[in-house]
């Protein structure tokens, strides 16, 4: 039973947590010294029109009460207008945010994957050339910026192999003849759920390029982990008395070793995600992936505050999400540590 | 005992070294060791005498390319187990000889229930269905002691006291059968009460399960309560090889007569570290008998030559140039480990 008193104790710290960013971030768009008023009506308007906005918009009320209807409205839903698209800051961020998410979690799924068998591999083949190349290309990863990735993805793939698209979510023709029914907002997932197979197709050559990108450095980040706690799993008198008893070499690696290995690669592995909800911001410009990023970057341009602050917000309640699921996926491996 | 038990495992002239930064180590110099069916030998020796290399030697866990066995024999039934290939010896391993280690915490897996260790082992050898292997599960844990409950089935490594991880170990080890369990040092890391129960436990093994077994152990007082023969370990090579009391009563090794005169009489735990002396460096050992140097009745022969094991009393073999004049006992070339009667005794001499 301790591991629930363990579960509850966590959920209670991240909406505590939850809290915390919110108000901080409530109180840095009041720090900035810009006029939203003066945002929302535009660059001529004359003060009478930005003193109506700023009745309007509910500025003009000590800070105190904004806060107050702030958090009540934030909890209700209701995380005001954009100051630039003036639909409701959550539909927007409801609208891009799909399209980031798929982009994000097919690259973390990928860099999982690749890091955790080539950090596998390498701490078995330690020494032999396998680890060195393997390294190599972790290095490769982790130290290459992601723009000059992105440029050099694009030119191989699109300039000299004419294998993938260079930029973009769709091909404008495909769009038009094969339009996705939009379900979960992810391109790739609906048509593939409506089975529709020339969109399914077009989004997923789009969403290769972008996704490499983004997944190179967790890929780097999580094969060096899953490389060093291997190394000491597999030195464990457990993995000797295991070998002792039979229990083939791959069974070893994959089960004994890599359960009590996995949990410091959890946690990269959320540390990168947090890496990629912002590594998205630049991945999304360069390949013009009408993403989150793409709206947050235009918001932060136009000094749109509800947009800024409600992407603040959803960007950080991922990151504690994603942060409250690793910590407890680690209780649930290792039974030892809900109990310390 | 009677004499009529079959070899079960017999090593012969085992050589082994290990490539290292400071060069060969000469780790085992023609380990001789014969274990017969539903017997415990001890193995008994200094620290770093090869006692836990010979034992990972059987099961062909030692890692290569630095660990090189470069001579010799392991036969288990008559087969010859340095010829099997990788697969083979990973089938038998935990289903023919399996070994338990010092520290019971560190070997068991912290991260799953022990109950599905020791049912993953069962599987893994038996292909048996879930539903019996949990029952082969449950008989294991009642074989060592424990409760073949649901409790204890799902509890953790980290759930459990000392004691009673040796006792998971045991079930894990022998849950297929094993009819030879190596224990290297099953006691040394548990309390003095536990340890008793534990080597009850053993004894209780070999007479409900007929587990032979040898028991690594540099306690004498264990192996002489513990044991029926006793198998005394030097610098790689095994010295001395009879029957407890033989061999503790009128040791004829120079070594193993300083060990018995280091044993504290009347008392049961002996530790082996007060003879005059180290242990020597295995990467230059002293040439000949590897003893000369601490030796009491060395003889001028000593360094130039390697004592070849004859024969001290029915199944009782000693390797020493002193005890072999002294005793008579120079009878030509011993071959150990086959019974004084049995064909083949007299078909030449170790090399
Ligand atoms: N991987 C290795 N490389 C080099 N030398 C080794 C290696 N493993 C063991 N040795 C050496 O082999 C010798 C025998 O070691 P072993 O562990 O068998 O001793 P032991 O009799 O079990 O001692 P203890 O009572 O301390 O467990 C030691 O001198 C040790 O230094
Ligand atoms: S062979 Fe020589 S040195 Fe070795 S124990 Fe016997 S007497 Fe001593
Ligand atoms: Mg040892």
């Amino acid at each position: 039973m301790t591991i629930w008193a363990y579960v509850v104790r966590r959920i209670a710290l991240a909406v505590l947590v939850l809290f915390g960013v919110a108000t901080i971030t409530f109180l840095m768009v009041r720090i900035v010294p810009s006029d939203p008023a003066a945002v929302y009506v535009g660059s001529n308007a004359r003060p009478e029109q930005i003193a109506q906005a700023r009745r309007d918009l509910g500025l003009d009320k000590p800070l105190y009460v904004q806060y107050g209807i702030y958090m009540k409205n934030l909890v209700k839903g209701d995380w005001g207008d954009s100051l630039r698209t003036k639909r409701p800051v959550l539909n927007d961020i409801m609208h891009f945010l799909p399209t980031s998410l798929e982009l994000i979690i097919t690259a973390l799924v990928v860099a999982t994957i690749v890091g955790v068998i080539f950090g596998v591999t390498t701490a078995h083949r330690k020494g032999t050339w396998i680890d060195l190349v393997m390294r190599v290309f972790s290095t490769g990863g982790v130290s290459i910026p992601a723009f000059w990735l992105a440029l050099m993805l694009q030119i191989a793939f699109f300039r000299v192999l004419h294998l993938l698209p260079v930029a973009g979510q769709s091909d404008i023709f495909v769009a038009q003849a094969h339009p996705i029914t939009a379900i979960t907002g992810m391109p790739v997932v609906d048509a593939l759920i409506t089975g529709n197979w020339p969109a399914f197709t077009d989004s997923a050559r789009h969403l290769v390029l972008p996704m490499l990108c983004l997944a190179a450095y967790p890929m780097g980040v999580i094969m060096r982990m899953t490389r060093s706690s291997m190394l000491e799993a597999m030195g464990n008198d457990y993995i000797r008395m295991a070998r002792a008893l039979g229990v083939p070499p791959r069974t070893l690696l994959y089960k004994d070793a890599l359960k009590n290995a996995f949990g410091p690669v959890l946690t990269v592995i959320g540390l990168t995600f947090a890496y990629s909800l912002t590594g998205t911001f630049f991945v999304e410009l360069i390949f013009a992936w009408p993403g989150l990023g793409y709206y947050a970057t235009t918001s932060i341009l136009s000094m749109d505050y509800p947009a800024i602050m409600g992407v603040t917000i959803m960007v950080a309640a991922a990151y504690v999400l994603v942060n409250l699921a690793v910590d407890l996926a680690q209780a649930f491996l290792d039974p030892r540590i809900a109990l310390s | 005992m009677s004499a009529a038990t079959a070899e079960l495992l017999a090593i012969h002239d085992l050589r082994l070294q290990f490539r290292s930064m400071r060069g060969l180590v000469k780790a085992l110099d023609g380990v001789e060791l014969t274990v017969h069916d539903g017997e415990i030998l001890g193995l008994v020796g200094e620290s770093g005498c090869g006692k836990t290399i010979t034992g990972l030697a059987v099961l062909g866990l030692l890692q290569r390319p630095q660990a090189e066995i470069t001579s010799g024999a392991i036969l288990y039934r008559g087969d010859d187990l340095l010829a099997k290939t990788d697969a083979q010896m990973q089938k038998l391993r935990g289903r023919d000889i399996s070994m338990v280690f010092q520290d019971p915490l560190a070997s068991l897996n912290p991260v799953f229930a022990v109950g599905n260790q020791i049912e993953d082992v069962v599987r893994l050898h038996k292909g048996v269905s879930r539903k019996e292997a949990r029952e082969t599960t449950y008989k294991a844990l009642a074989s060592v002691g424990l409760p073949p409950d649901k409790d204890t089935f799902k509890r953790y490594p980290h759930q459990f006291s000392g004691g009673m991880r040796q006792r998971v170990c045991m079930a894990m080890a022998l849950a297929c059968g094993s009819p030879l369990l190596i224990a290297d040092e099953p006691t040394t890391a548990l309390d003095v009460t536990i340890q008793a129960q534990i080597l009850n436990l053993l004894l209780k093994l070999r007479a409900e399960l007929d587990v032979a077994q040898i028991l690594i152990t540099h306690n004498v007082g264990v192996a002489a309560q513990t044991c029926d023969r006793i198998a005394v370990m030097y610098a790689g090579s095994v010295v001395e090889e009879g029957p407890v009391s033989e061999v503790l009563k009128r040791p004829h090794h120079p070594y193993t007569i300083a060990l018995y005169q280091c044993l504290p009489h009347g008392r049961t735990a002996a530790e082996l570290q007060t003879i005059p002396g180290t242990v020597p460096d295995l990467i230059d050992p002293p040439t000949g008998c590897r003893f000369h140097p601490r030796c009491s009745h060395v003889m001028e022969i000593c360094p130039t030559a390697k004592p070849q094991p004859v024969k001290a009393a029915e199944r009782h073999w000693v390797s020493c140039f002193w005890a072999a004049e002294g005793a008579g006992l120079s009878a030509g070339p011993f071959r150990p480990p086959t019974p004084p009667d049995a064909p083949g005794t007299d078909d030449g001499a170790p090399a």
